[in-house]
């Protein structure tokens, strides 16, 4: 899958979900679906700054691809984070750069979220592209 | 009154979030607004926005008319002496920043002492914190036990010769214990001690009296007993507040100004410089008007049940559990969900059109206390319905389901 098809899968999975509390219980499911973060893994600098919950984001590459890696001590923000992965993790830095992350206004996740997790959210997207650069 | 009459006196009450009723349960942090607070506040901007206590013409008079009728409103609010102890602020942390201020300045010296106790608001121990910074004073801390009650018994232990104040919340806003400050102060007193009572809280769910409590300061906001925001009082007795020097100066807090020497107004405009919130403090006439109506009518049903739920559930820890049936609790309920994030909570919560509170309450030290990094709080109001308390509960299984 593409990133591109793989944005419009997620945009598509979202849809079919008519109230946001459906749409919550979606992301609880893909939060708890993000297993073996290592606690060895939660620290300092994997943390994401400006998330009112801590994330932690974690990397490694392989062949060439960014795999990513994260927890949150919060379900939802781990749905959340779970979602980009899916559709992140995986790709070439340079696949990465090329995308606009249009994907989470279009699914209306950010006008959705309190203005403090829509920070959260800005932050961890940052943290994906900066990864990625740091790679590229 | 009635439950809907007094629910009708609440415009926002009857409006939706997310295409359902809306559920407000995070009263202790806000409470809505009366509908007679917004007309005067309109009344106000319409006909008598002009500056108080200053000029001759018609619209100051009448604006002036208008919060002074509010400082008599509080004074007989809180029985205070006299309309000189009446100081208005702009909320409780600007009362008690002022309290510590100019208490400081006056009665604080190198070495002294001041007590805040463990289930203190950030707002009623950061001011004494930066105080004592200032003066060289030692911030003492009288600690609770595991239900959240105060332990009074060590007071005597904490208290020494070099103790000057103690500052105490009359009810706290995480655990919603009301604790004997009456005791305290009595104890405070015969140590010589001053003691500043946060009535954030207080005020809104006990029936102050200030000369009955014999406390030398109480502090309380307007916005959490359906006043308009930006309104805040404190009370002083008034020896206290002629041997303390003004907070700020300029505005309307002089007697004659030279550039050698200032003298400064009487008792209570010394501590009120600069112009005033003049269009939403004289709305605290009409909400604390409704604060004596809505009292009679008791949230004991409320507090009740949902006690009797949040203690006989095993996935939930409640803080703040009181020792008898509850009549020293005020409705407002904090509490952990095993395995669940409180963040993840309230914002489920929200969706289900309820609003309550989550995180640290403005009380990280509370937090330490009893190992958690966050709460979920519910807290009721004298609007608040039996139904809503049980839609409440219902939803509150429902999250902790979809959760876990």
């Amino acid at each position: 899958m593409t990133l591109i098809e793989a944005e419009n899968s997620v945009i598509e999975e979202f849809s079919m979900y008519e109230e946001w509390l459906d749409k919550y219980e979606y992301l609880i499911e893909l939060g708890k679906s993000l297993k073996d973060y290592p606690e060895s893994a939660k620290t300092d600098e994997k943390l994401i700054k400006g998330c009112q919950s801590r994330v932690w984001l974690d990397y490694r590459i392989e062949d060439g691809k960014i795999v990513f890696n994260a927890d949150s001590d919060a379900i939802i923000t781990k749905g959340i984070i779970s979602l980009l992965i899916g559709i992140y993790s995986g790709r070439t830095p340079q696949e990465i750069l090329s995308s606009d992350f249009s994907v989470v206004e279009k699914i209306g996740l950010k006008e959705n979220l309190s203005p403090t997790r829509a920070n959260g959210l800005v932050s961890m997207i940052a943290k994906i592209r900066e990864i990625a650069s740091v790679n590229a | 009154m009635d439950i809907n009459e007094i629910r009708n006196l609440f415009p926002a009450l009857s409006r939706k979030v997310y295409g359902k009723d809306l559920v407000y349960l995070d009263n202790a942090a806000t409470s809505q607004r009366l509908k007679s607070v917004m007309d005067l506040w309109n009344y106000l901007s319409s006909n008598s926005t002009a500056n108080i206590h200053r000029a001759v013409h018609r619209l100051a008079d009448e604006a002036t008319q208008a919060y002074e009728d509010a400082r008599i409103s509080v004074k007989e609010f809180l029985n205070a002496e006299s309309r000189e102890e009446i100081i208005f602020t702009s909320g409780t942390t600007a009362s008690i920043n002022l309290a510590a201020f100019c208490f400081g300045e006056s009665f604080i010296s190198e070495g002294d002492e001041v007590i805040v106790t463990e289930a203190e608001h950030h707002s009623n121990i950061v001011p004494w914190q930066m105080m004592c910074k200032r003066k060289g004073a030692i911030l003492k801390v009288l600690p609770v036990d595991d239900n959240g009650y105060l332990k009074v018994d060590v007071l005597d232990e904490i208290i020494t010769e070099r103790t000057r104040i103690l500052a105490v919340t009359h009810v706290s806003n995480v655990l919603g214990i009301i604790n004997p400050v009456k005791d305290i102060i009595s104890i405070c007193h015969s140590k010589g001690v001053a003691v500043l009572v946060d009535g954030a809280q207080g005020a809104v769910h006990c029936n102050v009296d200030v000369q009955d409590l014999d406390c030398d300061f109480y502090a309380f906001s307007g916005h959490k007993l359906y006043a308009a925001t930006g309104t805040g009082v404190l009370y002083g007795k008034k020896k206290w507040l002629d041997a303390m020097p003004p907070y700020m100066g300029g505005g309307e807090m002089v007697g004659t100004v030279t550039f050698e020497e200032t003298t400064f107004a009487p008792l209570p405009m010394k501590f009120e410089a600069g112009t005033q919130n003049f269009t939403s403090t004289p709305t605290l006439k009409p909400a604390l008007e409704c604060v004596k109506l809505l009292n009679i009518n008791n949230l004991d049903n409320i507090k009740g049940f949902i006690l009797d739920k949040l203690i006989n559930d095993e996935r939930i820890t409640l803080y703040g559990v009181p020792r008898g049936t509850g009549e020293d609790k005020i409705p407002l309920f904090s509490f952990t969900v095993k395995g669940v994030h409180h963040e993840d909570m309230a914002l489920i919560l929200d969706k289900m059109g309820i609003a309550v509170r989550s995180g640290q309450m403005c009380a990280e030290p509370l937090m330490n206390r009893f190992g958690v990094t966050g709460m979920l709080r519910a807290s009721f109001a004298p609007y608040n319905t039996i139904e809503e308390a049980e839609y409440f509960v219902k939803c509150l299984d429902k999250a902790i389901n979809m959760l876990i």
